[in-house]
């Protein structure tokens, strides 16, 4: 083991001393376990560990390739560059939740097999759950409990799966199904999906993101949904349907985004929107499909948490999350409008910026098999990202009508963390071949042809002139937007009242029916039981009565007291068990 | 530097000359698509140069519009209060 430490057991394990460590002693404790478990991560060799049997199964702790690689890389990164944004925490629950949450979703990652995985999985839920509650107060308790219930019940339909998997193969070793899609693929297809937010399982990321605290938000943008990228890469590479709901997904995101007022909450539709090409990616299952998709994952994690901790920075300054009440504050806190605009231009996929060197991986990867309907909306779905993390959000946040907001620059923490983020989004940008070398299959593209930049800059550009021409249209209005949360939110209430009217009045009818008719007759019946019982039952039973009592005397005679015929007896009935044995299991 | 960067974008007295670059961007991004050298045209669209700058304004537009239309007459678009 002296080759492979696994970083989820570093995670998990060192949550535990948090609470007892205090001052600065806990913020490097909290900065040198990230740090080892990148470390662990780029020294670890591929290979299988941790192979142990459990109740007739084969269990594989840690699987190690290069696609379990490139998630624990930037899994570990993120760690780090979330804890820097969460130092300034006092409280140690956060801490310790957020530890178990990464540690979880490295779990995962390198889950061998589906009962390890299950495991974590569940992990994941419950540790992000805690991130929604701290944030204490109505609605983030509320969203909190649906977030869990949500995630419980993906988590049941993927045991479900994993359990008619297991029995059907005979192995729950993790690895692509195969041999068609049964009940048991479609339920663990299921519960990935819905961890990756696949329409119409998308809601509950969108419901409790924005709810939670501004430091939580940032590492649940990060590992949920990744994590289930990660496992349908590992299961359900090619699966034609994948690629029409990553496409639906895409604009799906963006689609809402434009309605939405609450600023984590466009991101948090932005996230549908980005998974989308992943899930697409997927979906194609080709090579360079797939790395697109893997690369995809890597940017993503990043710039999302930029522009998570942009707008919580904004959060945590002033107070407020609406556009309806933002504005102007480009003049206090210009270092986040700069960071936060980095992120944007990352997630929009400018040249120089990461999006730019792995979202098209995924478009080219698309056009190559053949797809110009995926390629159209995939490029659509690029322009609506830039006008809405790139154009909408940032003016209404920071420009726009000046609302003479107090407001200053964040903690110091804060702002080193966006910039260790954006400075990673820009290398990426610039550099791609570090991250294409970590990729899964060898990559055979070149972002920088004059043909793609001058393509992109043509979309991204002239959608900000659709923006300028079209700001009126785009005021954010005071108001929600139904998702598909609402099933479970309006549609239980109509349940209730179901339970609660025509059910109620039904066994009302019914106990008013047994109240006058049954009733009496069961009177009825019990006195006319009494008299056969006294006169007819009761001389049975005192006969039988007396018998017993005779036959009792008799055995009492056979009974010597003598341990020695017990135990002789005992000797013959063993003997004539064994007779009977062999004679009739011969 | 980053504040006067910033301040260029959000004051005011530099509106116009951020609408002069903004169309000067506008129009170099065009140009260079005519120039640019294509190898590889898989797409009817790959041929086309400008076809780019035509569908991201055609993409904008149409997903502010489909959207304010699905969220204003399709009712998605809900009070604050909806669900308490």
């Amino acid at each position: 083991m002296t080759d492979f430490v696994h970083p989820a057991v570093l995670f998990i394990l060192g949550a535990l001393p948090i609470p007892f460590l205090k001052g600065s002693i806990r913020k490097a404790y909290l900065l040198l376990i990230p740090a080892l478990a990148i470390l662990a991560v780029f020294t670890m060799q591929p290979g299988s560990y941790g192979a142990a049997q459990f109740i007739g199964q084969e269990l594989l702790i840690a699987k190690v390739d290069k696609l379990s690689i490139v998630f624990a890389t930037v899994f570990t990164i993120m760690a780090l560059i979330g804890m820097v944004y969460a130092l300034h925490l006092t409280r140690a629950g956060e801490h310790v939740a957020a530890f178990v949450y990464v540690g979880s979703a490295l779990g995962v990652v390198f889950a061998g097999d589906y009962l390890t995985l299950f495991l974590f999985w569940e992990g994941m839920a419950f540790a992000s759950a805690y991130l929604v509650f701290a944030q204490r107060g109505g609605p983030a308790v509320r969203a909190g409990f649906r977030y869990l219930m949500v995630h419980i019940t993906g988590g049941v339909a993927l045991l479900g799966g994993v359990i008619l998997h297991g029995l059907a193969t005979g192995s729950l070793l993790f690895g692509p199904i195969e041999g068609g899609m049964g009940v048991a693929a479609y339920l663990i297809l299921a519960g990935f999906m819905l961890n990756a937010a696949v329409p119409p399982l998308n809601a509950w990321l969108t419901d409790a993101y924005p709810e939670a605290t501004v430091t939580g938000a940032v590492f649940m943008s990060a590992f949920t949904t990744k994590t289930a990228v990660y496992v349908l890469a590992r299961t359900f590479p090619g699966t034609e349907i994948l690629v029409w709901l990553g496409t639906v997904m895409a604009l799906y995101g963006v689609i809402y985004a434009v309605l939405e007022n609450d600023c984590r909450r466009l991101l948090a539709y932005h996230i549908v929107s980005q998974v989308g090409y992943m899930v697409a990616g997927v979906g194609i299952g080709t090579e360079m499909a797939v790395n697109g998709a893997t690369s995809h994952a890597f940017a993503h994690i990043l710039y999302k948490a930029l522009l998570f901790m942009g707008a919580g920075a904004v959060i945590h300054v002033t107070g407020l999350r609406k556009l309806t009440e933002l504005g102007g504050l480009y003049r206090t806190m210009p270092l986040t409008v700069a960071l936060y605009m980095v992120g944007a231009f990352a997630i929009s996929a400018f040249p120089f910026f990461s999006g730019f060197v792995t979202k098209s991986m995924v478009v080219a990867a698309a056009g190559q098999d053949h797809r110009a309907l995926v390629v159209l909306a995939l490029t659509m779905a690029s322009s609506g990202t830039f006008l809405h993390t790139g154009l909408k959000l940032p003016y209404y946040m920071f420009f726009g009508t000046d609302r003479g907001l107090q407001a200053r620059e964040p903690p110091r923490n804060m702002l080193v963390a966006m910039g260790m983020a954006a400075v990673l989004c820009i290398a990426i940008g610039v550099f791609p071949q570090p991250i294409y070398a970590l990729l899964p299959y060898r990559v055979d593209f070149e972002p920088y042809t004059g043909v793609h930049v001058t393509e992109s800059l043509g979309v991204l550009m002239f959608t900000a002139l659709g923006f300028v021409l079209f700001l009126r249209a785009l005021d954010p209005e005071n108001t929600i937007s139904l998702d598909t949360d609402w099933f479970y939110r309006k549609g239980a209430r109509h349940f209730m009242w179901l339970a609660e009217k025509p059910l109620a009045r039904y066994e009302q009818a019914v106990s008013d029916v047994s109240e006058t008719a049954v009733l009496p007759f069961l009177h009825g019946t019990a006195r006319a039981g009494l008299r056969i019982d006294l006169n007819g039952v009761d001389a049975v039973v005192s006969g039988v009565a007396r018998s017993i009592l005779r036959g009792g005397g008799a055995l009492r005679k056979l009974q010597t007291g003598v341990v020695t015929h017990y135990a002789l007896a005992m000797i013959v009935g063993v003997i004539a068990a064994i007779a009977v044995f062999a004679v009739a299991w011969q | 530097m980053i504040k006067r960067v910033v301040d260029f974008f959000g004051d005011r007295r530099y509106a116009k000359q951020r609408r002069w670059l903004f169309f000067l961007v506008l129009v170099l991004i065009v140009i260079a698509d005519f120039l640019v050298f294509r190898e590889h045209a898989e797409y009817l669209w790959d041929r086309l140069p400008g076809w780019s700058a035509v569908y991201g304004f055609g993409s904008c537009v149409l997903l502010i519009l489909f959207s304010k239309f699905l969220g204003h007459q399709g009712g998605l678009m809900r009070r604050e209060d909806y669900y308490d």
